[in-house]
């Protein structure tokens, strides 16, 4: 690991605050991390930790009150293509659009390819991802793990500098997640591309993360950021695997300890 | 009691493991269904056994009234509807119809596009529009023929105004609560892609609620032919060739019942083949293909 390299994504001191019909909710509060060219980084915390508030942030969709974040030094101010986010909902899809068609979308829209380079490279990216049998079907007639992967997919082909993922694969059955975090290993290992993940699952984000941001909730702050790059697949019965998951375990549940303490208390 | 409740355990039973077996000595899994079973789940078949029924009894009924001043028998007017055809003056009218029912049309749409996006740039279009609707949908169209007439007169511009009043509030409303209810990820989805403003609307708002603007697209079809066709009773488009409400009113005068039955039938088939032709198609190669809607 080459630790004098530039990261990609500089976060810093970020607050992040949304309003609900009734209060203004502080979801994250003054956040630091760094996420380096081919880090598979994972944001790991409980519900209510801002993971996703902070995922948000990152891919523009929400402003900082507070603190900085800036991708190749240049700081987002709203969504864009160089940050291509995997959403968890299924519905993510273009449902008027073949699998296909909903690849080349964003490459045309874009810019980043016309015509046939643009069907090229999204067959190619399609057929990374095993669908090539479906790119003329619509959304409506896939799967869940297949919409899934046509996110994937799409995201993918337009090579964006960091790869946003809000909790990809929490929808899915337990089969089709192992399935899919394993593809998206193998793909990683071929294209080495940079992720943000976000999970809430302790055993996801060290089978899939290179390197765990772990959040306390209520608001969301860094609670430790871990090294888990060392976990392969078929590595999860190891028991350096179920030691960390313990570590990781513990740090979420002695906070949950000290928060009722002070319930109790107060 | 609770005793023998809480101490009782399932049954130890032994484990079966099976092979599952070739079946293809069965037969078929499934079987093609009959010619027949086929023909009755086409709704075209059935709906067309519906008519003939209909048909009939409209025949049988009018032969034992005999009377074809009052209720003309099915085949009376479907002569009469072959005689006013081949002279071309049904024909005709019901160009110089459909020709006004196109302007309206078109220019309900049209003011329809800018108020729902009015409505989606800001929260006072929104007001405006919902406020608009509420006030003008309940209204009947024809009721602003009067006024229509004093402002412009006699003549098509009369026709137009109805007409847009009768497609503007129903395209408008079903537009925009379409595009409210297109899921927050979907927008979400677009944004990242880059897109905003208008081929922001265009490109992800307007395919996404299309089930909806279909909706308001037939609703605003419907309101304007019946609209036009009451409009037009009241007075022809010019007084030298008038639209089909007129020839009705025409045919009524000069006590050619069945020539006025074969003008109610033309204003029917004319709602039904854009109803189930114009509309269906556009339906099936849309949102049913896009699993939008079943």
């Amino acid at each position: 690991m080459d630790q004098a390299s530039a990261p990609l994504l500089e976060v810093r001191g970020v607050t992040l605050q949304y309003k609900t019909d009734q209060h203004l909710v502080t979801a994250t509060w003054r956040v630091d991390f760094d996420v380096h060219p081919a880090d598979r980084f994972v944001l790991l915390g409980p519900s209510g930790c801002g993971k996703s508030t902070l995922l948000k942030g990152v891919a523009g969709f929400m402003a900082p009150v507070e603190g900085t974040i800036a991708l190749k030094g240049r700081p987002v101010e709203r969504p864009g293509p160089d940050r291509m986010m995997v959403f968890q909902e299924f519905d993510q899809l273009l449902p008027w659009k073949t699998v296909e068609d909903n690849v080349v979308f964003p490459l045309e829209i874009a810019g980043r390819a016309k015509g046939l380079e643009a069907r090229e490279r999204a067959r190619a990216t399609i057929a990374k991802v095993g669908l090539s049998k479906f790119r003329e079907v619509y959304p409506h007639m896939l799967s869940g793990g297949m919409k899934m992967r046509v996110a994937i997919a799409r995201a993918m082909a337009m090579e964006p500098d960091i790869l946003l993922m809000d909790e990809p694969f929490a929808a899915l059955d337990a089969l089709t997640r192992r399935k899919m975090q394993e593809e998206l290993l193998a793909l990683w290992d071929e294209l080495r591309f940079t992720v943000l993940f976000v999970t809430h699952s302790i055993e996801e984000a060290i089978l899939v993360g290179s390197r765990i941001l772990l959040m306390s909730p209520h608001p969301g702050q860094v609670r430790a950021e871990l090294n888990a790059g060392t976990f392969g697949r078929g590595q999860i019965d190891t028991p350096e695997f179920a030691a960390l998951a313990r570590r990781i375990h513990d740090m979420l549940f002695a906070e949950r300890i000290e928060s009722e303490g002070r319930a109790g208390h107060g | 009691m609770a005793e023998p409740i809480a101490k009782r355990e399932p049954p130890l039973r032994p484990e079966i493991l099976r092979q599952t077996r070739d079946v293809s000595g069965l037969g078929a899994v499934e079987r093609p269904l009959t010619a027949a079973e086929r023909l009755m789940n086409q709704a075209g078949v059935r709906r067309s056994l519906i008519l003939i029924g209909l048909a009939a009894a409209w025949q049988l009924y009018g032969q034992y009234v005999g009377n074809n001043l009052i209720l003309p028998t099915f085949f009376e007017v479907l002569e009469a509807l072959w005689e006013v055809s081949r002279s071309g003056e049904l024909p005709d009218r019901v160009l110089t119809s459909l020709r006004v029912l196109t302007i309206g049309y078109t220019a309900g749409i049209a003011l329809a596009a800018v108020l729902t996006t009015l409505a989606v740039s800001t929260r006072l279009g929104a007001d405006l529009l919902s406020t608009l609707t509420a006030m003008f949908n309940p209204l009947p169209a024809i009721a602003l023929l009067p006024l229509a007439l004093l402002w412009f007169g006699l003549g098509v511009g009369s026709l137009v105004f109805v007409l847009i009043h009768s497609v503007l509030w129903a395209v408008a409303l079903n537009t925009h609560s379409g595009f409210s209810s297109v899921p927050e990820t979907l927008r979400m989805a677009g944004q990242n892609m880059g897109l905003r403003g208008i081929p922001f609307v265009a490109r992800i708002l307007v395919p996404a609620a299309f089930p909806s603007i279909l909706t308001g697209l037939k609703i605003g079809w419907a309101f304007a032919w019946r609209t036009l066709i009451a409009a037009e009773l009241v007075f022809g488009v010019s007084s030298r060739s008038g639209g089909l409400g007129w020839f009705i009113f025409e045919k009524r005068n000069q006590l050619e019942t069945a020539s006025v039955f074969a003008g109610l039938l033309a204003v029917i088939v004319i709602g039904l083949v854009v109803e189930s032709v114009v509309f269906r198609s556009i339906e099936r190669r849309t949102v049913r293909r896009w699993g939008m809607q079943r």
